[in-house]
């Protein structure tokens, strides 16, 4: 048999065999089924569905949103992970053992306590009516402020705008960068930090020349993850966001949506234009998963090599 | 070993999966019979009563048991669900429109509206604003509402069957009240929804965020729902405002004929239907704030759901499947007024 | 995302330059930061929950639906453990121990549900099972409907044994030609697949077997992904070294592979667990909110949570607050979890710090 590679391991064909079949009927057939939905449309129909304003703006919208997300994580996450592998402090185990809640905890939850915490009313919220279109931040940012007036405006409502997604995005995703910097944070070997120092490196110069290129790989993964688990939330958005279609409709709620319109002239419900919208989604997503694969590879040849 | 219990549990649940699958054919005794009424938003606290009701009348009547389950979402939604197999015995949806839509898919006959007296809706209601205590913004009627000032719940008619009648509703105050073009009407549905701050998906999330989270200066709403808020939360002293003319809303009920034809449920969801218009019914239906079709009762629950000038849906768009493709379908009226941005 | 050795700082008796207020401060916003973004919510849930009394809360938790909706959860929850499990151990077991052309792209494959949105996981088998759907029943009297089906589904089988033969997967078996023949086969039943009759009909979407599917959908990868590395890590030597000690399969399997990754698999299964338990989107689009029948308990949680009395917000909360002592239970185990992996992998591997 060419290629067969003979080990002395045994199982091979059923484990992979199992694999694929598992694969397929659980994941591509079904996914595949979109597609074969999606091209009940004509290439026509399926542009004008997927490239209709209230969709485009849905597609922007949870970019942008899991971008500024996934940023802020980053910057914050590498300040937290930081603290939690270098330094001592009270607490510091319980703190640690927390940052995985939001793995562990169901996004219906997450939505409407956030929803509650950031309202009007909320613990968070009572204090946030700067934020408002009425209080100074938000004024600045209207139609009617100087930002708004001379670049572009912002909604940024604590609750129910765009700021809202981001901020519960950014629950989502706490886990993934910091856990992903922790182990490499961790592990960065203590001679070459003390080499450095000895050869007369700042600590500011030891932080970017030879702890920040290790953690590098890591650090970008942790991002590209939190930004994956962005762009397909659902269960908590929907409590906090308030759904006006071209400002703060994400696009899972448009296709949610469409399942739920009826169509005069065919007498169906709009599975096609749905499908079509998931199709887009799934081919985002999927490019998504690419780039992050292949940022993982392309990092990793820049890894520092072991002294 | 512990591997020896994954796969003994993993065996135990796949019986159990497989007996619990079989979900709408339970071997159930002849004395104990399940029927399911898929129906909309507001809906739950009413046919929580009158399922209680219709069960105790049904005892008496033939000594059977029956439980109505209920299921409750936007309109639309439902009627994509039992399209899509959702086994309802009986669809008690927001509009014509819907149930239609379940029709056209051979699910009902297509007479099905004449089945039942009052084109099949036994309860009325009507659409109506809620507004904060001591109504601050001053808001008395259509017109009020258009201010630039004014900030407005109400649900997405592309979901909410509620939401649609609100369209229809602010429309016809336009077009068909003040005999203005249509232009017009376009222009002042198109205001309206420029001040809507929040467009849920169905009634029920409509009023929550007015009532929970506060947003809003105004609630259009069903009047059923605006008076259930109103006893529901009376520390927030929520006022009910009457505009000088709104929609009647007449949210018809249908048998779901290939289900009780499978389900051999036919005789129990007819006389559950029947029931709607009975008097015992009708009186619950005014004391849950719907308005009754029975003339006694309408008169019984008079001080609560007063008297208000009304238009049909027929004097705005004829019927439900024109209004649908006008206003709500691709490219129609609502769809126009989001596109300019 | 393994969380290794995060307990004490592996550099203990290295120099820390770090400056004074770069360290306070970054205590100081850690600190903050974890209290704002996830003790804050955490007490609000408890908080708000208690808002009205326990007695509420007691009524919330014993209400028919809402323990209904919990014996749904939990019956889905099994059933993707279960299931997923199974597929985990196989796809570790041949992605880590055996070379084969494609294995990136079955890794990616594998990765493939993380990304998709919950709704969409939902929407799929939808329209896979729906009444409308691909598979779903069809008219009667379309045999011609049915013949095309089966035909057009076998030549996808025949594309996808073709693709699979270019890759090069099928020389590993011995009899390539019986691995075609059995996939097309599969595509051609998927294809003629319909229920018997209306009276046997098994109702997939809208009831217990879709939210299986949905729920397996989405907590696809989880035990595979934890699986892979700790294979990985510890290398097929013990394995190999029993197979020439005279091991059969099963016994190598039983005996020195589940031992080793014990602790992984457990991990897997708990991080699966609570993706599970949590799941939302997916199950809001193919379950028909039947309440008392569909409901699961996140699901319950949001019809509640939409009711506008006092009492009944207070109720989602509290069921929301039985949720959270899921999750946090479900952070403890982790943390044990995590332990005792590290302490597996130092015993194990060769990296383990003299």
């Amino acid at each position: 048999m060419p290629g067969h590679k003979r080990t002395a391991l045994p199982g091979f064909r059923w484990s992979l065999g199992y694999t694929l079949t598992y694969l397929c009927v659980l994941v591509l057939i079904p996914l595949a089924a979109c597609f074969a939905k999606a091209s009940g449309l004509t290439w026509e129909q399926f542009w004008d569905v997927v490239t209709d304003p209230i969709a485009v703006a849905a597609y922007k919208l949870s970019f942008v949103t899991s971008l500024i997300a996934a940023l802020l994580n980053a910057v914050f996450g590498l300040m937290v992970a930081w603290a939690l592998v270098l330094y001592e402090f009270p607490g510091k185990k319980l703190l640690d053992a927390l940052i995985d809640l939001p793995l562990a905890l169901p996004t219906a939850v997450a939505g409407i306590t956030f929803a509650n915490l950031y309202g009007s009313e909320g613990w968070y919220g009572q204090y946030l009516s700067f934020l408002e279109p009425d209080g100074f931040v938000g004024h600045w940012f209207s139609a009617n402020g100087w930002f708004g007036e001379n670049l572009f405006t912002v909604d940024t409502r604590a609750r129910g705008g765009p700021l809202s997604i981001v901020i519960v995005l950014m629950f989502v995703g706490i886990p993934f960068v910091i856990r992903s910097v922790q182990p490499v944070l961790a592990e960065i070997e203590a001679e070459q930090e003390e080499a450095a120092a000895n050869l007369g490196a700042s600590r500011w110069q030891t932080f970017r020349y030879v702890i920040l290129p290790a953690i590098l790989p890591a650090w970008l993964t942790g991002f590209a993850l939190a930004y994956a688990r962005g762009l397909g939330e659902y269960g908590s958005v929907i409590f906090v966001a308030d759904g006006i279609p071209g400002e703060t409709l994400i696009p899972p709620v448009l296709i949610v949506s469409k399942l739920d319109q009826f169509d005069q002239q065919r007498s169906a419900f709009k599975y096609e234009e749905a499908a079509a919208i998931a199709v887009v989604l799934l081919t985002i997503s999927f490019l998504t998963l690419v780039a992050i694969n292949l940022l993982e590879r392309w990092t990793k040849r820049f890894e520092p090599t072991e002294v | 070993m512990w591997i020896r219990g994954l796969l003994l549990l993993f065996i135990f649940t796949t019986i159990l999966l497989a007996g619990c699958s079989n979900t709408a054919r339970d071997v159930r005794s002849a004395a104990e019979v399940e029927i399911v009424n898929v129906s909309y938003d507001p809906t739950r606290e009413l046919y929580q009563e009158i399922n209680k009701a219709f069960a105790d009348h049904y005892k008496e009547k033939t000594g059977k048991k029956v439980t109505v389950t209920q299921s409750h979402g936007g309109s639309g939604a439902q009627a994509r669900a039992v399209i899509d197999g959702l086994k309802a015995d009986v669809v008690t949806l927001g509009l014509a429109g819907d149930i239609e839509a379940v029709a056209k898919k051979g699910l009902i006959q297509p007479d099905w509206e004449k089945r039942l007296p009052d084109h099949s809706s036994p309860y009325t209601s009507t659409i109506v604003f809620v507004v904060r205590a001591g109504n601050p913004k001053q808001i008395k009627d259509w017109d009020d509402l258009v201010r630039t000032d004014v900030k407005i719940i109400t649900p997405n008619p592309k979901t909410s069957g509620g939401a649609r009648w609100n369209f229809l509703a602010a429309w016809g105050y336009v077009a068909v009240h003040k005999k203005a073009p249509e232009a017009d009407a376009k222009q002042f549905v198109a205001k309206i929804y420029r001040n809507t701050v929040k467009l849920d998906t169905g009634a029920r999330g409509a009023t929550q965020s007015f009532v929970k989270n506060k947003l809003g200066d105004v609630f259009i709403s069903w009047e059923n729902e605006a008076i259930l808020a109103q006893k529901e939360v009376p520390d927030q002293k929520l006022e009910i405002v009457y505009p000088s003319i709104s929609i009647l809303a007449e949210p018809p009920v249908a048998l779901v004929d290939k289900t009780v034809d499978a389900r051999d449920t036919r005789v129990v969801a007819e006389a559950y239907l029947n029931f709607l218009y009975s008097d015992e019914a009708q009186d619950i239906i005014g004391r849950n704030t719907y308005r009754p079709r029975n003339p006694t009762y309408q008169q019984k629950y008079a001080a609560q759901l007063p008297p208000i000038k009304t238009f049909t849906i027929r004097e705005v768009a004829g019927d439900w499947t024109q209004a649908q493709q006008k206003f709500f379908g691709d490219g129609g009226v609502f769809d126009q007024i989001y596109r300019v941005k | 995302m393994r969380n290794q050795d995060t307990g004490h700082s592996p550099r203990g008796n290295a120099v820390r330059k770090d400056p004074w207020f770069v360290r306070w401060s970054l205590i100081a916003f850690t600190m903050g930061f974890i209290s704002v973004m996830i003790i804050g919510p955490l007490l609000n849930v408890f908080v708000q929950g208690l808002e009205q009394g326990l007695t509420v809360v007691g009524q919330a938790v014993s209400h028919p639906h809402a323990l209904h909706a919990l014996q749904l959860t939990v019956i889905a929850t099994v059933c993707a453990v279960v299931l997923n499990v199974t597929f985990g151990v196989a796809a570790a077991w041949a992605i880590a121990r055996f070379r084969f052309a494609g294995k990136a792209f079955l890794t990616a494959l594998i990765d493939l549900p993380f990304s998709v949105s919950p709704v969409i996981a939902g929407l799929i088998f939808v329209l896979l099972f729906g009444a409308y759907g691909f598979i779903g029943p069809l008219e009667l009297g379309s045999v011609a409907q049915r013949s095309a089906n089966a035909a057009s589904f076998g030549l996808i089988g025949l594309a996808l044994y073709w693709l699979v033969s270019k890759i090069g997967l099928l020389a590993w078996f011995r009899r390539p030609w019986i691995v075609g023949a059995g996939l097309i086969l599969a595509f051609v039943g998927f294809g003629l697949l319909r229920p018997v009759s209306e009276v046997q009909r098994i109702d997939i979407v809208f009831a217990l077997p879709g939210i299986v599917l949905a729920t397996t959908f989405v907590t696809f990868p989880f035990v595979a992904r934890e699986l892979i590395p700790v294979m990985e890590a510890i290398g097929p030597e013990e394995e190999e070294a029993s197979r020439t000690l005279g091991a059969s399969a099963w016994q190598m399997f039983w005996h020195v592979t589940l031992p080793n990754i014990k602790w992984g698999l457990l991990y897997g299964v708990l991080l699966c667990n609570a993706r599970a338990i949590g799941e939302f989107g997916a199950v809001s689009v193919v379950s028909g909110k039947l309440a008392g029948r569909t409901d699961t308990l996140p699901i319950h949680v949001e019809k509640l949570y939409q009711g506008f009395s006092a009492v009944q917000t207070a109720s989602a909360f509290a069921i929301s607050a039985l949720l959270c002592g899921l999750a946090l239970l479900t952070l403890v185990f982790k943390s044990f979890l995590e332990w005792k992996n590290r302490q597996q992998l130092l015993a194990t591997t060769s990296k383990g710090a003299p």
